[in-house]
């Protein structure tokens, strides 16, 4: 099937080419990132984790909002999101090639890597995570390649693969879950250490994965000719609606907490992240604006994905709308929640993080090259739609 | 082989053997590094100690020692230049780089303010002792370490004495521990700390550390085996000022110091048991 991503217009190739030219940037900074060390990055003594594992973060949510497709496609049978629920399962395989090339990049021992493996620590929960993810990476391969292959040849799948559709689902549920059990069972890191996390890491990844479809599903459109259908669209934008309103339900409930009980250590990183943190007379509020941008961006997407005009009269406010929630939770998420949790350090202190230029490159590589990934596997499933129409 | 040596690689065997028959899937999936409640049972530890074979969960059947320091800030502040000098024997010891770059720094230990080696005991009317004087810090040797929890591959871990150790040559450098830890203790090495140190300073015994790897105080690990006492702890001489001992040998003169004086541990209410006692 692969000779279907050879086949393009100019455009494709286009768009391929500038994806390699960011890939081919990012790997050169890479390079020298890995003979020289993470010094040149932003990442410090106190904030010892930054952008990698941020977008890693985030991404793991964006693989595992795939299974708001597979769910209602398979369990029940909800006949309308047959045509892209394989976007969902593609989607999860690029997302998650990007959440190994984030690891990856933020090892200072890359070479290393498989001493994880070599020497498996099961009470360590980057160890179950590594399982999670490479299981969940495994099952979407076999899972979205045997029903594609299924459709070209126009037969029913083989009975088989059912079993690994629905073992994929508490798969995805469970990627988060371990990714957020990374930060909620840490003592001493107030932000982090609170059990709402993996469900509000849930709740942002149903909202943030969908909407990112969503928009996938009209480029597609436009520039492949690939109809959704009306319905499948209206349904996940619905899911969205509501996992957005719970994870910022969540959300508000951390505020309580911290603000009611008004024990420091609960409020210290929210007001960081929010207002700015006085300390010793000093404000530090680096982050104050993304947040801020979290907020806005969530009520704009919010409101133009319920509002019917915009909803249902336009694909281009149904996209912005669908493209202010990505944004607004990959800010909430992907910059936020990690960035935030190191502030203040657990000896008090306060060391902001500024990315460095070397590691702005190397991320925006890692996204090039989750997005080159997913065009090619895009094209090859919408060119098998096409074989199947013709 | 030196009788010392000898008794750490038997408890260290027995510890090994304890802890693959014993320890079941899930209590060691919640446990982490298999905990002791150190200096919990006095009786029991009384009575282990009197037959030579401690009953401690740290370590399975025996565990003779574990090594826990006790730290006299009075003493820091009555010599004001004794903090540097601690901190230089230490890093001079075990060739830790002098980074100028405040993100990338390392350090073993350090000077601080009481507020930020105890910031749970904000008190909003500062005695001047403490707003003015600072006082050592240094990995605990939590007898219960998040640190070993939570790193994927067992690069750090816990000996049989209760030391938390690294070993370099296995870290990945994914800085789970500097996460975990909630004391700050650990330092990661941004860079290769090499050109950091001064050649004609180093300490040719102990090794150099690469790039990509997290480090912290080893409680002189390599200097006990020797008999000899942690570098720090030499460094000040006989001012008391720092004292090393067995937790478990209620002879020790750490325990009878302990017995006599009101300490402190930081932070206690996360649970991790800190082998590193102060006297504020
Ligand atoms: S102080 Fe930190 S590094 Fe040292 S044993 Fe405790 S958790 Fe581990
Ligand atoms: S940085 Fe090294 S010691 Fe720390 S958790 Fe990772 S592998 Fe373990
Ligand atoms: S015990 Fe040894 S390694 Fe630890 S701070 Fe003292 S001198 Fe340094």
């Amino acid at each position: 099937m692969f000779e279907k991503a050879l086949k393009g217009n100019n455009y494709y190739w286009m768009w391929l080419a500038f994806l390699g030219f960011i890939i081919a940037v990012g790997g050169i900074s890479y390079l020298r990132q890995f003979f020289y060390g993470l010094a040149i990055t932003g990442m410090s003594r106190d904030v010892s984790w930054g952008l990698y594992i941020s977008q890693f973060t985030f991404l793991v949510g964006v693989a595992a909002g795939g299974v708001m497709l597979v769910l209602p496609y398979y369990i029940h049978n909800y006949k309308a999101f047959g045509r892209i629920t394989i976007l969902g399962e593609f989607l999860a395989i690029a997302a998650l090639l990007m959440c190994m090339m984030f690891i990856m990049v933020d090892l200072g021992q890359p070479l290393r890597a498989l001493n994880v493996m070599l020497h498996p620590t099961p009470h360590s929960m980057l160890f179950w995570d590594m399982c999670v993810l490479l299981g969940y990476l495994f099952l979407n391969i076999l899972c979205g390649w045997v029903i594609l292959t299924a459709e070209r040849k126009q037969v029913a799948p083989p009975k088989w693969i059912y079993f690994f559709v629905y073992v994929s689902i508490p798969f995805a549920i469970s990627i988060h879950t371990v990714t957020a059990m990374l930060y909620c069972g840490l003592p001493g890191r107030h932000f982090w250490l609170s059990a709402i996390i993996a469900p509000r890491f849930l709740a942002s990844a149903f909202a943030a994965g969908p909407a990112l479809i969503v928009i996938m599903a009209l480029i597609l459109k436009r520039v492949a000719n690939f109809d959704a259908g009306k319905e499948a669209i209206d349904k996940m934008v619905t899911i969205i609606i509501y996992a957005a309103i719970a994870n910022m339900f969540f959300l508000a409930l951390e505020f309580f907490v911290g603000f009611y009980s008004q024990i420091p250590g609960h409020t210290h990183t929210l007001q960081y992240l929010f207002s700015g943190l006085d300390h010793h007379g000093h404000v530090y509020n680096n982050l104050v604006p993304f947040m801020w941008a979290f907020l806005i961006l969530f009520v704009i997407g919010i409101a133009l994905i319920s509002y019917p005009a915009t909803r249902k009269g336009s694909d281009l406010w149904l996209g912005l709308g669908c493209a202010s929630i990505f944004i607004a939770f990959w800010l909430d998420k992907g910059i936020g929640f990690v960035l935030g949790g190191f502030v203040p350090s657990p000896i008090n202190e306060i060391t902001e993080y500024y990315p460095h230029l070397n590691e702005l490159l190397i991320t925006a590589g890692v996204w090039a090259a989750g997005f080159f990934v997913l065009t090619i596997l895009y094209k090859i499933a919408i060119g098998v739609e096409h074989e199947i129409e013709a | 082989m030196d009788q010392k040596r000898r008794t750490f690689l038997k408890v260290a065997g027995i510890s090994t053997l304890a802890g693959l028959g014993a320890a079941t899937g899930v209590g060691r999936l919640i446990g982490g590094a298999e905990s002791a409640m150190a200096a919990a049972e006095e009786a029991q530890v009384n009575a282990s100690a009197q037959n030579g074979t401690g009953q401690n969960a740290a370590c399975g059947d025996a565990c003779i020692n574990r090594y826990g320091m006790l730290i006299d800030a009075r003493k820091f502040r009555e010599d004001p230049t004794l903090g540097e000098r601690v901190v230089l024997a230490c890093h001079r010891e075990h060739n830790v780089p002098n980074i100028p770059i405040k993100k990338d720094e390392i350090k073993w230990i350090w000077m601080t303010h009481y507020d930020n080696a105890f910031p749970e005991q904000a008190n909003l009317y500062r005695d001047e002792v403490n707003a003015q004087f600072q006082l050592p810090i240094l990995c605990n040797h939590c007898d219960n370490p998040p640190c070993v929890r939570v790193c994927p591959t067992q690069a750090t871990f816990r000996n049989a004495d209760g030391i938390v150790m690294m070993d370099y040559h296995r870290c990945i450098g994914c800085r789970f521990c500097m996460a975990g830890c909630p004391y700050g203790s650990r330092s990661f090495n941004w860079s290769d700390p090499r050109p950091y140190i001064d050649s004609a300073d180093m300490n040719r015994d102990f090794p150099t550390r690469t790039r990509g790897v997290v480090e912290k105080c080893n409680f002189c690990d390599e200097r006990i085996r020797k008999g000899l006492l942690p570098a720090c702890v030499e460094a000040c001489g006989d001012s008391k000022a720092m004292v090393f001992g067995n937790l478990n040998d209620p002879n020790s003169e750490i325990r009878q110091m302990l017995k006599q004086h009101h300490t402190v541990q930081r932070n206690p209410s996360l649970g991790t048991l800190p082998s590193v006692f102060y006297i504020v």
